[in-house]
């Protein structure tokens, strides 16, 4: 984190960084270069925090969704969630040109957006109270769509500029981290992702099907609720803070279970610090690649994950029997 | 633990699929549970291990109500093996596999301790699988898998077992080694059993099913009549204890015309 905070349109020495972040921090040590400083505490620090913060979020929610509805192509895209959040941002953006609708900033719509298709999925998905996981994937998918059809729609009312930036949006980007988001980001994504990984044992238990955890003493729809309610949470803070991210909430938990298996005891942590650990990575590669201009995270995350990813697949045995 | 059902009646979807159940299995004893498809076998073990609210009657496991119980002091009770092995293939070992079935023994916070760890390693042990404890049980074959999914019911350490159709898919040797397994047990036990000659091995006691009513039930030999065999299974057969003390059931080369 030292070195993405380091490296960047303009490089910081490692110890600086430091001192800088020390000096902050401790308010003691003498303080270096105001420019240095300005860079290193108001700009990176904030930034790589968010990235590390978004990156555990989405990548939990990913682990935790591909469980609770049963399939290993779920996460927060294929359920709809991040398209309810496109929705938001862009109405805000073409409607208002990027200022407020109804109270709301960009941000604050994304959030409702995501909140919104979380909860149409949450009905859709159910009949006479049972959830059954084929259901909750395809409403996903529904919303998802019906989503993105409203969000396309508004794209062809838009200008160039608003073009630019709903695109921008809908890849992602941490650029604007500012100190005063991470007290909220991290409280959120901190505390589900606690409370998520409480339910290891309960999420293992759903591997088993459904049936059989019931007879384990599991009421699989009560648990599949909490469990949607949570993620659906901790996505739509993630997507209002740093836009649409793809890929890296279906990647990193397959990843991990690849290499650690599928116990969502030991999963749910190490899938956060590896998300967390990627998106830093990703994001220092998309603000130092075409220096000084930035790529969305959206292209590199799957560009660079993508082949890693496929060869992990390649490698494993188990999946030619499974 | 005995389990008693009492005039149960279940509905799905409006369908009346069991109508007026009632039967016994006492401590100790292994019943099996026997009928054409569609009988509802499988819907009378739901309502056991509580996955189906009846409309009528009662499921008593010991001398509780298995709806007065929360989900988790039922399971503590009742465990249960099915056929909806659709789950697993998504990277648990076996060793994770068995300790799912310390789930109910556990709140949120519970953490693992001795009980848990003896708990596994006893039922991995009777079940035989030490060897395959650190495999991928997507990768087992169907024999390895159902003693895998024996041992996470024992793993339960449960006073009542529901088996559905626990022998299905496997070759002959692998299901006499099954059956010994659940006898060794020596836990209360209720067995959906498709195959006649089997559940006259392996149980005390046969209760048949046929759209979703009892038609007979009792000792093996009372049961598997040449009548209730003709009526409820459409075949000609004879049931008859050998000298060996394994009752078989010789059938007829054509069934009824």
């Amino acid at each position: 984190m030292t070195v993405a905070v380091s490296v960047g349109a303009v490089g910081v020495p490692l110890g600086d960084v430091w001192r800088i972040v020390l000096h902050h921090v401790s308010g003691g040590g003498a303080s270096a270069d105001p420019a240095l400083d300005q860079i290193v505490w108001n700009f990176r620090t904030p930034r790589v925090l968010l990235a590390a913060l978004v990156g555990a979020g989405l990548a939990v929610s990913g682990a935790v969704l591909q469980a609770v509805v049963s399939n290993p192509l779920a996460d927060p895209t294929v359920l709809g969630f991040s398209y309810g959040a496109s929705l938001g941002a862009v109405v805000v953006i073409v409607l208002a040109s990027g200022a407020t609708v109804g109270g709301l900033g960009v941000s604050a719509a994304a959030f409702v957006g995501a909140l919104a298709a979380g909860a149409l999925v949450f009905a859709l998905g159910q009949r006479r109270g049972r959830m059954a996981p084929t259901r909750l994937v395809l409403a996903g998918v529904a919303v998802g769509y019906v989503f993105l059809s409203a969000t396309s729609f508004l794209q062809l009312r838009a200008t160039p500029t608003e073009l630019r930036t709903v695109m921008f949006w809908m890849l992602g980007s941490v650029a604007g981290a500012q100190w005063s988001q991470l007290p909220t980001v991290s409280a959120v994504v901190l505390t589900t992702a606690v409370l998520l990984s409480l339910f290891g044992r309960r999420l293992n238990v759903l591997l088993a099907g459904d049936e059989s955890a019931t007879a384990l003493g599991v009421d699989v729809n009560r648990l599949r609720a909490v469990l949607l309610v949570l993620s659906s949470l901790l996505t739509g803070t993630t997507i209002a803070v740093a836009g649409g991210i793809g890929f890296v909430g279906l990647m990193i938990p397959h990843l991990v279970r690849l290499t650690i298996g599928a116990d969502h005891r030991r999963l749910l942590p190490l899938t956060a610090l590896l998300g967390a650990v990627y998106l830093v990575v990703v994001d220092l590669l998309s603000r130092t690649l075409v220096r000084p201009n930035e790529l969305p995270l959206g292209i590199l995350t799957a560009l660079l994950g993508a082949p890693f990813f496929i060869w992990l697949l390649r490698r494993d045995k188990v999946l030619d029997t499974a | 633990m005995r389990l008693t059902v009492d005039r149960l009646h279940i509905t799905l979807d409006r369908r009346p699929i069991l109508h007026d159940v009632s039967l016994e299995v006492r401590e100790g004893d292994i019943v099996g549970l026997v009928g054409p498809n569609g009988s509802g076998k499988s819907t009378l073990l739901r309502a056991v291990y509580r996955s189906l609210r009846p409309a009528g009657g009662v499921v008593r496991v010991g001398d509780d109500d298995v709806w007065t119980l929360s989900a988790r002091a039922a399971a503590r009770r009742t465990a249960a093996v099915l056929q909806d092995s659709t789950g697993h293939t998504a990277g648990l070992s076996v060793a994770e596999t068995v300790a799912l079935g310390r789930t109910p023994h556990h709140g949120l916070l519970g953490r693992d301790g001795t009980d848990d760890r003896e708990a596994v390693d006893d039922a991995i042990d009777r079940c035989g699988v030490r060897a395959l404890a650190e495999r991928e049980y997507a990768s087992l074959s169907g024999g390895e898998r159902q003693r895998v999914l024996l041992a996470r019911a024992l793993a339960q350490r449960p006073r009542l077992l529901v088996l559905d159709e626990l022998t299905n898919h496997l070759d002959i040797r692998a299901r006499f080694e099954l059956l010994d397994l659940i006898r060794a047990t020596g836990t209360t036990t209720l067995a959906v059993l498709h195959d006649l000659d089997l559940a006259a091995r392996l149980c005390d006691h046969l209760v048949v099913l046929a759209e979703g009513t009892v038609v007979a039930a009792g000792p093996v030999l009372d049961v598997l009549t040449p009548d209730t065999l003709r009526e409820v299974f459409g075949v000609r057969a004879r049931t008859e204890r050998h000298a060996d003390g394994v009752t078989r059931i010789s059938y007829a080369a054509r069934p009824l015309d």
